[in-house]
């Protein structure tokens, strides 16, 4: 009997695992890698987000903040070592997150190849996610790389002196510069679709709530992208429309 | 009532499909959606033509046999209505509905509208179930289970198997499915010692059958007719979170 | 009594149940039952058809015993077996509510419900056996309803006066299928059963005289194989379909049991079936199947029509002492709760007194006003929701405003193949389990017991009787070469080929349905000797025109639904016809089987104890079926006509 159906090689995606994968490699496995390096990054948005606000207490706050991060530690650990430490953590994690996307989102597209004739529009209770986290993932990417080129690094920055963080800010949003606020705030509201769903799935991946705890988490989910999203896009619009200068 | 039908037509697994478009006319409104297709069913047998091939049995929506996407949404538009329970007074004259099977990878169409679901079984054979030999076991009062843990364990177990998880999510993802499963056992006392090689076994197979990842989007609940929820979802997660730390 | 249609042949026995006291039968045959050494039954293969309660449960055990086990079924999934449908529950004489049940009791509620026309031994052990059910499922993690205290809930179900009916929700079939398919499932895994789903069994072989295996058809390529073994285990279901229009999944057939049949299995009282009282009504011509509601909303709905004929109001205009309560009025005793058949017949009477309500007047009122006043809607949601929210989807009728509208439909056959007290049919190594069989529910199954019997026979019945036989094996080794072996393939090719080169123009759902029509009008509810005679002509001139004008489309070698259909419908045409000739010679009336000439004065089945007190098992001839009548006797359960006033 070699054609029953349990063992029949029928039309079968072409990439699939050989053997059982490992269970860190398993879908699960990667989503909770996903789900941990997500919140690696969220914390380390939070706490860029409430840095940022130092803007509002003038240069030398800001710059004396900019500085502290660099100093931390000192003299205990050389210059910058906290800092790189942070940056290693962050790079990794978006390393994790990038290349589990990737792999999870390959496998997804082989085990749906075909789309159906009829689109009907999403049911779910979060309905938005395909294309909130991988659309919207690479928006997010695209923009943390500009980031870096304009506030890390000054490449796009009109002011090179790294030490004067409150300058770097005041320029790249200026009122002339208009588009790069609206482009960052364009990458904020991706941000924040991208946390109220990466939330919420994070919590659900690890600890798997209940129905109750689900509809909670959702709602804090909603609430914590509100604040990210609101704390970040403040400074750009202060600076836009010169409530700081 | 008059209808435009359009039904994928496959021949066989290798051959390439294509919708293809029917009128029918005089279909009842109290006739069930799989009537109407037997109305043309016997129409096209009439006429020479090879009838559509779709999965059914039960017609009541319990065994899981029928599997039609109707206009997009598996089981089509009723919600907690499998497509055998679904009935045309849901539709209107000159309606036109598209009709296709499941779509996904671990679900290879074999003709017209009948796909092959066997990795599900297979994903049960990798450890959905209590090993308890027939003649083995203790008298049926011998461990109390609190009530809601039992409506619990129902409310998972109530699964019918009929991929509409899978064909509604964007991921072809199978883990409501075997959500539904490892809760169900996950939650009787019986099922405790084999919890974690449950877990495990089953997320290898459902990963090796071309099942993709979850994205929690939820289309896999909005779809199933027996209104399963995520939460089992979350509990497969923990389970195999707890599991896999265990094992490693 | 009316010889021109068929011949009587010698009677039959069951030679395997010990005598001595009914209560040590069981236990006697098992240490009398030789057994099969633990390293030899690697070496013995038993084919079992059939993934339902009764298939997967003994595929799944005997694997277990160490058995080299191969299960077939015609689903996609062995979990989909029609099994899954039963809602209402399974009875076990757990006595879990001290309301005074014991297994002599459920053996005596059994008897009397069957009619007596079931024999006593199997009976018993089916009671004995039930407990050790329900501890199985338990332990398997079947989710049965429970109390707060954590224990199992009970409840009284189909005419019982004990709560002996365990349950989940009304779903127990599907969880204890399910269970069932969990156990064969790693059973599969295990490696100890090879399971072939969409493969349907077309032929038995049959080898010197014994059941050695089985052709084959694999659904999806068409290839037609043989599977050989050294038992085999028909578990293929009911019959029902025989009806067109049953409570049964569209794939239930009789073709695995016919072929068995034409083989020299005989057939044992085909006419017994049973009708449900509580189904949804035919809604027009295209219908195809019909939808059973649990009995147990008879638990708290009332059953009525308008004492009116023909009276088009809406209901809830219909005051109330224009209606006819008539189950409560003709059987004060157990009201509305009275046994399946007496109720399918009360409905039948007032419908065809013209009293019948909805399309065609086919159709009773089951109120729940009464309950929801005095429950209040909340709790009858609880209890009846889902069942309620099934009759909105199918009807459009919401049935907490209107109430339903109900009418009888074929649900169960009591008939099967004849088996004795080791569940094994006349021919040497071909096993019968389930409702494929005849065995336990005389004329008239009781609520709640098709499920004990199915799980009854392929957990604990079987895997111990079966032994017996299979201590002379291994047979001698076999190949597909033997001449007995091709000539059972080359049956099932020519079968085949005539369908798909057979140059008709009709459907084969248009003689199906054509055969359910003369089925419930002659063969149904109440039936006569004029019409069963009518009914045989009719059924003779079909098949005729079947062979003659059946119209198959596509070909072998593809998934072909017309195909299955065609050769499920040619053996339901030869049963049908030995279903009437069964029903035309028991001129009496016991349990489902009503004979218009057969009743009291107040219009009550009438038992011929004195002329019918046996099994009818029919051989099959080419000619006509020859019967062979196996006496029943009853020591324990003494035959009084059932009573329900």
């Amino acid at each position: 009997m070699s054609t029953d159906l349990q063992h029949r090689p029928a039309a079968r995606p072409d990439k699939r695992p050989k053997a059982p994968l490992a269970p860190w490699r398993s879908n699960i496995g990667l989503k909770i890698a996903m789900a941990v390096s997500g919140i690696l990054m969220i914390l380390f948005i939070i706490a860029h987000m409430a840095g940022n606000l130092h803007i509002f207490e003038g240069r030398e706050s800001m710059n004396d903040y900019a500085h502290g991060l660099r100093t931390l530690g000192e003299p205990l650990l050389p210059h910058e070592s906290i800092l790189w430490i942070l940056r290693i953590g962050l790079i990794a994690s978006i390393a994790v997150h990038i290349w589990s996307g990737l792999v999870l989102s390959r496998r997804a597209h082989h085990a749906r190849p075909v789309r159906y004739a009829h689109r009907h529009k999403n049911r779910g209770e979060s309905r938005g996610a395909y294309g909130v986290m991988r659309w919207g993932g690479i928006v997010i990417f695209l923009f943390v790389v500009w980031h870096l080129l304009d506030l890390t690094w000054r490449t796009v920055n009109p002011v090179k002196e790294v030490p004067d963080a409150y300058g770097a800010v005041v320029a790249t949003f200026s009122p002339e510069r208009w588009p790069v606020t609206v482009f960052y705030l364009l990458a904020l509201t991706a941000l924040g679709f991208h946390l109220r769903h990466g939330i919420w799935s994070a919590v659900q991946t690890i600890a798997g709530p209940t129905t109750k705890w689900r509809k909670r988490t959702q709602a804090t989910a909603l609430a914590v992208a509100l604040i990210i999203v609101l704390g970040f896009a403040i400074v750009p619009l202060s600076v836009t429309f010169g409530l700081v200068k | 009532m008059k209808l435009s039908l359009r039904i994928w037509r496959q021949s066989d697994a290798q051959a390439e499909g294509k919708m293809v478009s029917y009128e029918i006319d005089e279909v009842s409104e109290d006739a069930s959606f799989l009537e109407m297709l037997d109305v043309l069913n016997e129409r096209l047998i009439g006429e020479g033509e090879d009838p559509v091939a779709f999965d059914h049995d039960c017609r009541e929506g319990i065994c899981g046999a029928c599997s039609l996407v109707i206009d997009g949404q598996p089981h089509g538009p009723q919600a907690a209505t499998t497509t055998c329970q679904l009935h045309m007074r849901k539709f209107k004259d000159g309606d036109s509905i598209d009709i296709e099977p499941w779509r996904a990878g671990a679900f290879p169409v074999i003709k017209d509208l009948v796909v092959d679901r066997s990795a599900f079984d297979r994903i049960i054979q990798a450890g959905g179930y209590i090993s308890a030999p027939t003649g083995t076991a203790p008298d049926a009062h011998a461990v109390p289970i609190p009530k809601q843990d039992a409506d619990a364990a129902f409310s998972a177990a109530a699964c019918i198997g009929c991929g509409a998880c899978v064909a509604a999510c964007p991921n072809g993802s199978g883990m409501l499915f075997m959500g539904a499963k490892v809760t169900h056992l996950g939650l009787m006392p019986q099922g405790q010692p084999e919890r974690a090689t449950r877990v495990l076994g089953m997320v290898a197979a459902h990963d090796e059958a071309g099942f993709g990842g979850c994205t929690n989007t939820g289309e896999c609940a909005a779809a199933c007719p027996k209104e399963i929820g995520l939460d089992v979802i979350g509990k497969l997660n923990r389970d195999f979170r707890k599991a896999a730390i265990r094992a490693a | 009594m009316s010889t021109d249609f068929y011949r009587e042949g010698e009677p039959v026995a069951d030679t395997k149940a010990p005598a001595g006291p009914i209560s040590e039968r069981w236990e006697q045959r098992r240490f009398s039952g030789r057994l099969v050494n633990p390293a030899n039954r690697r070496k013995l293969r038993v084919i079992v058809v059939g993934t339902g309660l009764a298939g997967a449960s003994a595929a799944a055990t005997l694997g277990e015993l160490g058995y080299r086990v191969a299960n077939y079924c015609f689903q996609d999934s062995s979990r989909r077996a029609h099994s899954i449908a039963a809602q209402g529950g399974i009875n076990a004489a757990k006595n879990y509510r001290n309301d005074g049940d014991s297994v002599h009791r459920l053996f005596y509620d059994t008897v009397k419900g069957g009619d007596f026309r079931s024999r006593e031994s199997n009976v018993h052990r089916l009671a004995e056996v039930s407990t050790e059910i329900i501890d199985q499922c338990v332990a398997q993690g079947v989710p049965f309803a429970r109390e707060y205290g954590g224990l199992l809930d009970n409840r009284s179900f189909g005419g019982a006066q004990v709560s002996r009916t365990f349950y989940a929700r009304g779903q127990t079939g599907q969880q204890l299928l399910l269970g069932a398919y969990q156990a064969l499932q790693r059973q599969v895994a295990a490696g100890t059963v090879d399971l072939h789903t969409r493969h349907e069994m077309l032929e038995l072989v049959i080898v010197e005289g014994k059941a050695r295996g089985i052709v084959v058809r694999d659904l999806v390529t068409g290839e037609i194989s043989t599977e050989l073994a050294d038992a085999v285990v028909l578990a293929t279901g009911g019959y029902g379909n025989v009806y067109f229009l049953s409570t049964n999944a569209m794939g239930c057939n009789v073709t695995a049991g016919w072929r068995a049949h034409r083989k020299g299995a005989y057939f044992a009282n085909p006419c017994y079936t049973q009708i449900h009282p509580t189904c949804i009504p035919q809604s027009g011509e295209h219908q195809s199947k019909l939808t059973l509601m649990s009995e147990s909303l008879r638990n708290d709905g009332r059953v009525w029509v308008p004492k009116q004929k023909g009276d088009d109001r809406h209901p809830a205009d219909i005051p109330e002492d224009e209606r006819d309560y008539y189950l409560e009025r003709r059987y004060p005793a157990f009201g509305n709760l009275v046994p399946r058949d007496i109720a399918s017949r009360a409905a039948k009477v007032v419908c065809d007194e013209g009293h019948g309500v909805g399309p065609g007047g086919l159709g009773v009122y089951l109120d729940f006003a009464a309950a929801i006043d005095r429950l209040g809607k909340k709790a009858v949601e609880a209890k009846y929701g889902n069942l309620f929210d099934m009759y909105e989807r199918i009807t459009g009728e919401n049935p907490y405003e209107r109430p339903m509208r109900i009418y009888p439909a074929v649900h169960y056959t009591m008939g099967g193949l004849w088996v004795d007290y080791d569940l094994s049919s006349n021919i040497p190594g071909l096993f019968v389990a389930g409702e494929a069989n005849f065995s336990d529910h005389g004329a008239n199954r009781l609520g709640a017991s098709a499920l004990m019997q199915g799980l009854s026979d392929g957990y604990f019945v079987l895997p111990n009787t079966i032994s017996d036989y299979l201590a002379d094996g291994p047979f001698d080794a076999l190949d597909e070469s033997h001449e007995d072996v091709v000539a059972a393939r080359q049956a099932v090719d020519d079968r085949i080929n005539f369908f798909l080169n057979n140059d008709g123009d009709r459907t084969v759902d248009s003689f199906h349905r054509e055969l359910g029509k003369i089925m419930w009008e002659y063969c149904g509810m109440e039936r006569t000797d004029e019409g069963l005679r009518k009914a045989i002509g009719l059924i003779r001139g079909l098949k005729d025109e079947f062979y003659r004008r059946v119209k198959v489309t596509g070909k072998n070698e593809q998934l072909n639904q017309e195909l299955e259909k065609a050769g499920r419908v040619a053996d339901f045409l030869e049963l049908g016809e030995l279903m009437c000739i069964d029903a035309l010679h028991r001129t009496e009336s016991c349990g489902g089987h009503f004979r218009a000439e057969s009743q009291t004065e107040d219009g009550e089945a009438k038992r011929d104890d004195e002329h019918f007190s046996y099994v009818a098992a029919w051989e099959f001839g080419e000619d006509a079926p020859v019967l062979h009548k196996e006496a029943l006797e009853f020591e324990y359960v003494k035959p009084t006509q059932r009573s329900y006033k």
